[in-house]
């Protein structure tokens, strides 16, 4: 129980230090730059304690809970050999991770506020839902093709800049063919995946992988991962885009 | 309030956000691992926690960074407050917004020189590479990359440039620079791109990218307003490998000199016969 407490108070602080360089930097603005004070203070001010309570339990949840099985897993499956089910598991863990991170969820739905806006699909709860579902579908099944890809490369001993240089290329003529409106999304789509759920647990099975097969280094076959995981969500945005 | 009315609504919809991976990791350790879940209980209140942690975490993202970010970038762009700052005469030029490059700038460094998962990853990048690349080092590269990003990213924006070719331009520096990186760094360099940007962030940058293309005159949303983030995940790749030549480069060229003093002292200790080191 004391444990836990101190799990808790570190995860609080953590997230206060996430958000403190945000309001130190909007605070300065505010009273120095723009001379300024918002006027609904009060709304933000509750809003920022939301985000700070959202935080911690979020991370306080995935420290006590998903963590500790989620990497254990990801350490029984490298550890294991079959590599069939290792590939499998490597897909599900980058769709599942990346279908429930925040960020995502977020941003997915402002993308379809935005299109809603410009016409591009029809301004009703329904339309826009199933925008950013779709979205949010496309970039968790690329992440979980990605996870799969990097942990065949490590298990083959590719080299990655190779295949993250077929990865640009493949960005680059698809973008040529892409409609205008999506490649923003698409873009960002690439950074947004990659936050609090996915990294640590999709770094412990890539670093797990690479020290349990002999003659690898962790450093150069552990990293990597995240690297595909931010590249292969551009690709399939785009060609999300194409097909809509 | 209207808050408290959306939270059970909000809540069932995270629930089944996070279905999918409560199934990924039951379905896995029943059918493939068979065996029983350590701690049950303790898992399940991690869910639990979770749940409640993103369904909060949303509200306050509604409520709070959202109409911060573009409360921040409508301010930034009111003609009245650019009207006091600007630089240029006549009608208003980019570099009349430069205020809103520093905001980025500054957004971009202050969350990232601080950001845990960066810090571990430095350390660990110290450790292996024997001390040549240097933790605070790394931090400061990774910082300046996303800061130089998202003031690079807002820059787009007011001038209403495509996106790709800056990132086109971007991968193009990232191929070259791979080629001559050492080769430890060169995966460690690809990841920070995607790890920099929390969960925090991300919110707030594109909430400002957003409000900027709907207060500049000219541009829209949809085609202008995003792509912030994505400068910010390109950039830390450039400074990472660009850091990483530059220690080693130092580092080649402070042992060539020890070299040279080396052999100097040697000789001078040969013909003193003594042997003090103060070739440091």
């Amino acid at each position: 129980m004391k444990r836990s407490l101190q799990l808790f108070l570190s995860s609080l602080f953590g997230s206060l230090r996430d958000l403190l360089p945000i309001v130190l930097v909007i605070a300065f603005f505010q009273l120095f730059v723009l001379d300024q004070t918002p006027d609904n203070l009060l709304q933000i001010f509750i809003g920022l304690v939301f985000v700070v309570l959202g935080l911690t339990f979020f991370i306080f949840g995935l420290e006590q809970g998903l963590f500790p099985i989620g990497e254990s897993m990801a350490h029984a499956f490298a550890t294991k050999g079959s590599a069939f089910w290792l590939l499998i598991f490597a897909f599900a863990l980058g769709f599942g991770t990346t279908v429930a991170e925040p960020a995502l969820i977020a941003v997915a739905d402002e993308a379809s506020k935005v299109a809603a806006e410009a016409g591009l699909i029809e301004i009703n709860d329904q339309a826009m839902n199933s925008y950013a579902k779709g979205l949010r579908y496309t970039v968790a099944f690329s992440v979980g093709v990605a996870i799969t890809l990097g942990v065949l490369r490590i298990l083959m001993n590719w080299p990655i800049h190779f295949m993250i240089m077929i990865g640009y290329v493949m960005v680059i003529v698809m973008t040529g063919f892409a409609p205008d409106e999506i490649i923003g999304i698409a873009y960002d789509s690439g950074g947004v995946t990659t936050s609090t759920i996915t990294v640590p647990l999709v770094t412990a099975l890539g670093i797990g992988l690479a020290s349990s097969i002999s003659g690898r280094n962790p450093m150069v076959d552990g990293f990597g991962l995240i690297a595909f995981a931010s590249l292969l969500p551009i690709v399939f945005v785009l060609a999300y885009g194409m097909i809509i | 309030m209207q808050l408290f009315n959306d939270f059970p609504s909000l809540l069932l919809a995270t629930f089944f956000d996070i279905l999918p991976i409560a199934v990924i990791i039951f379905g896995f350790q029943f059918l493939v691992i068979r065996k029983r879940v350590k701690n049950l209980k303790k898992v399940l209140m991690g869910m639990f926690y979770v749940l409640i942690g993103i369904t909060f975490f949303l509200l306050g993202l509604e409520e709070a960074l959202f109409p911060i970010g573009r409360s921040m970038a409508s301010q930034l762009t009111n003609p009245e407050f650019l009207q006091t700052v600007r630089i240029s005469i006549g009608e208003l030029q980019w570099q009349d917004y430069y205020w809103v490059y520093i905001f980025a700038f500054a957004v971009g460094a202050g969350t990232t020189i601080a950001e845990p998962a960066l810090i571990a990853v430095a350390m660990k990048a110290n450790e292996v590479s024997g001390g040549a690349i240097g933790v605070f080092g790394l931090r400061a590269a990774v910082a300046l990359g996303v800061a130089v990003g998202l003031a690079l990213g807002t820059y787009r924006i007011v001038i209403g440039a495509p996106m790709h070719y800056f990132i086109i331009s971007g991968y193009v520096i990232v191929v070259i620079q791979t080629f001559f990186s050492p080769r430890l760094i060169v995966p460690l360099a690809y990841d920070s791109g995607g790890v920099t940007t929390s969960t925090v962030t991300v919110p707030l940058v594109a909430a400002l990218g957003l409000g900027l293309a709907e207060t500049v005159p000219g541009r829209s949303p949809l085609i202008d307003g995003f792509g912030l983030i994505a400068f910010a995940s390109l950039c830390p790749m450039i400074s990472v490998m660009a850091y990483a030549q530059l220690s080693e480069f130092k580092d080649a060229r402070a042992s060539k000199k020890r070299l040279k003093t080396d052999e100097y002292y040697s000789k001078k200790n040969k013909l003193n016969g003594s042997d003090d080191d103060t070739s440091d």
